[in-house]
């Protein structure tokens, strides 16, 4: 600071004294953290001209934009309501049942996966990168892949949101497994309970809660997710979202997206509400 | 040693056991009626979603044959020139693969930079002005609720093909998801330093860069980096609206039947996302690990 009061002086020559690395860090760590700074933003502009951002070409997309938003008011479903209705309806039974097949498929695998179940190394290594391959793949590829399998619609949707999930909750469950106390299972096997009765009784009611209220939030997330899936044909609103834009019917367009906006934020509340129903007033894990 | 178990009268262990039993009873109603529940929606949501086990049992012969199409016919006498076969277009995936890199990058750090700005106003401990910090707060969520590809989609058609809008799509998503974690982490700081700082006469601004940085700058990070993990896996779906990247490959390889290519360009993606998954969680860990020994 350029004006300092005496009193701030005599303090500052103590405090100078007793904290060195405070009033004048290390040079290297400053530089180190330079470096970085400059190296990310570096990135980052090295990638906006390599992608090609221009401000022209952003100026005239933006007032382009601002032409579609002023044409999306008022936001009208038009005639096709019950066609709108019905992809919403199939959005959720997308989310719902994908949901529930990947935390039915992913809970057996999980106690595979997991290190305190299943102590052997190679199997716990396989099973760790076989999860982490499913979840690379995003859930819009399975769709384009399961359309492959069972034809367009909605049935191509649910097996795309369940494969892309058994990856994320197999790799969840295990790490909730994993982090279980012992000492019910400890208990367990001193009253000669068998490795069946250790998982039922020692485990899995530690990690259930977990377990079902991670399954929550994923089945709200989903939901997102599934009102995209229809725009490669797997079912659902986004098949309409994406007619529409095509189309340019941009009032149509804006009412899809509240309809979305509205549902989630229903879901999200309601999911929220059971969560802690669930999990009681403890916070979520 | 005799150990004696005291006994309690049958009057009371009775009652204890009615208790008991009421509560599991209770406890298993509370189950069977969840369950009910989910088997109900679960039904409804079957008829919704055109569930068809006929037509699943038809095509799951029809899914193994697609996997073992799509694996790459590699010999072993001719290993090296059925891989080059495979991977015939390595350069051009490369390329792209790169160019889905940075179109994470550049979206993650321009949603970043805006999200970290914007979470200030969002959280009630810095904003006292409810009427600013709720306008703020709902436009996270609309950026984070509108999913991704639909701002792609937009601005695809506003901006024409190419990965700018992918970018834009992107960083808009990241706005939302990002300032609101880092609302959530500002609003769970401790006070006593911005106190200190507004003590000796500090602006909003300073007591913000002063004692507010310092102690989410570790969470920041770890939150910024987790989502661009997300982001790498978003982007690689950008191509299927026409917004840059290696997704339009995929797709039109999958569109016509290009069986290897398929594989090897779903091969790099996987390699990508789970190199840039390990790396970001061991610099994750290191800079939580580094937060931890303070």
């Amino acid at each position: 600071m350029s004006q300092s009061s005496p009193l701030a002086g005599v303090d500052r020559a103590r405090l100078t004294q007793a904290y060195p690395d405070i009033f004048s860090p290390s040079p290297l760590k400053r530089i180190q953290t330079v470096a970085t700074i400059a190296a990310l933003v570096g990135l980052f502009l090295f990638g906006m001209m390599w992608l090609g951002f221009s401000f022209e070409k952003l100026a005239t997309g933006i007032s382009r934009l601002g032409v579609i938003i002023g044409l999306m008011f008022p936001p009208t479903p038009g005639n096709l309501l019950h066609l709108y209705l019905k992809g919403l309806a199939e959005t959720l039974a997308i989310a719902l049942l994908g949901t529930m097949l990947a935390a039915v498929i992913a809970f057996p695998l999980a106690f595979i996966a997991a290190k305190n179940v299943v102590a052997q190394r190679a199997v716990h290594f396989l099973s760790r990168r076989f999860l982490d391959s499913i979840r690379g793949v995003d859930t819009l590829i399975w769709a384009l892949i399961f359309i492959n399998v069972v034809g367009l619609g909605p049935f191509a949707g649910i097996l795309a949101v369940a494969m892309s999930d058994i990856g994320s909750f197999g790799k969840l469950f295990s790490e909730a497994i994993e982090t279980a106390d012992t000492k019910p299972i400890d208990g367990v096997t001193s009253t000669g309970g068998s490795a069946l009765h250790q998982i039922r009784f020692g485990i899995v009611p530690q990690v259930l809660p977990v377990i079902l209220s991670q399954v929550l939030y994923y089945f709200e997330s989903n939901t997102r997710s599934a009102t995209v899936i229809g725009i490669v044909g797997a079912g659902g609103i986004g098949l309409y979202l994406s007619n529409e834009i095509g189309q340019q019917n941009w009032d149509h367009v804006a009412f899809l997206i509240i309809m979305i906006l509205i549902t989630v934020a229903i879901i999200d509340w309601g999911s929220s509400q059971l969560r802690f129903a669930i999990i009681g007033q403890r916070a979520i894990a | 040693m005799t150990s004696h178990l005291h006994r309690l009268p049958d009057q009371q262990t009775a009652a204890l056991l009615g208790q008991y039993g009421a509560a599991v009873a209770a406890k298993r109603r509370r189950a069977v009626v969840f369950a009910l529940a989910v088997a109900v929606a679960a039904a409804l949501a079957a008829w919704g979603g055109e569930v068809d086990l006929r037509k699943f049992a038809e095509g799951l012969p029809r899914f193994w044959s697609y996997l073992y199409d799509i694996l790459p016919k590699l010999r072993p006498s001719h290993f090296s020139a059925d891989f080059t076969e495979w991977f015939w277009n390595l350069d051009g995936w490369l390329r792209l693969l790169a160019e889905t890199l940075l179109v994470a990058y550049v979206g993650t750090f321009l949603g970043a930079t805006i999200g970290f700005a914007l979470c200030f106003f969002a959280s009630a401990n810095l904003m006292k002005n409810a009427l600013a910090r709720g306008l703020v707060r709902r436009l996270l969520e609309f950026c984070r609720t509108v999913p991704e590809i639909v701002f792609a989609l937009l601005f695809v058609y506003a901006l024409g093909l190419g990965p700018v809008p992918g970018v834009l799509a992107i960083a808009i998503h990241t706005v939302g998801a990002l300032g609101k974690q880092f609302a959530e982490v500002v609003e769970n700081i401790d006070m006593n330093p911005v106190e200190g700082v507004r003590a000796t006469g500090g602006s909003w601004v300073e007591q913000i860069r002063f004692a507010v940085v310092p102690q989410v700058l570790s969470n920041v990070v770890s939150y910024t980096l987790l989502r661009f993990e997300i982001n790498v896996r978003g982007a690689s779906v950008m191509g299927f609206v026409g917004a840059g990247g290696i997704g339009k490959e995929l797709l039109s390889s999958i569109r016509q039947f290009y069986y290897s290519d398929v594989s090897a360009i779903l091969l790099m993606i996987i390699a990508t996302v789970v190199v840039i998954d390990l790396l970001t969680e061991r610099l994750r860990h290191r800079l939580l690990g580094i937060e931890g020994h303070r």
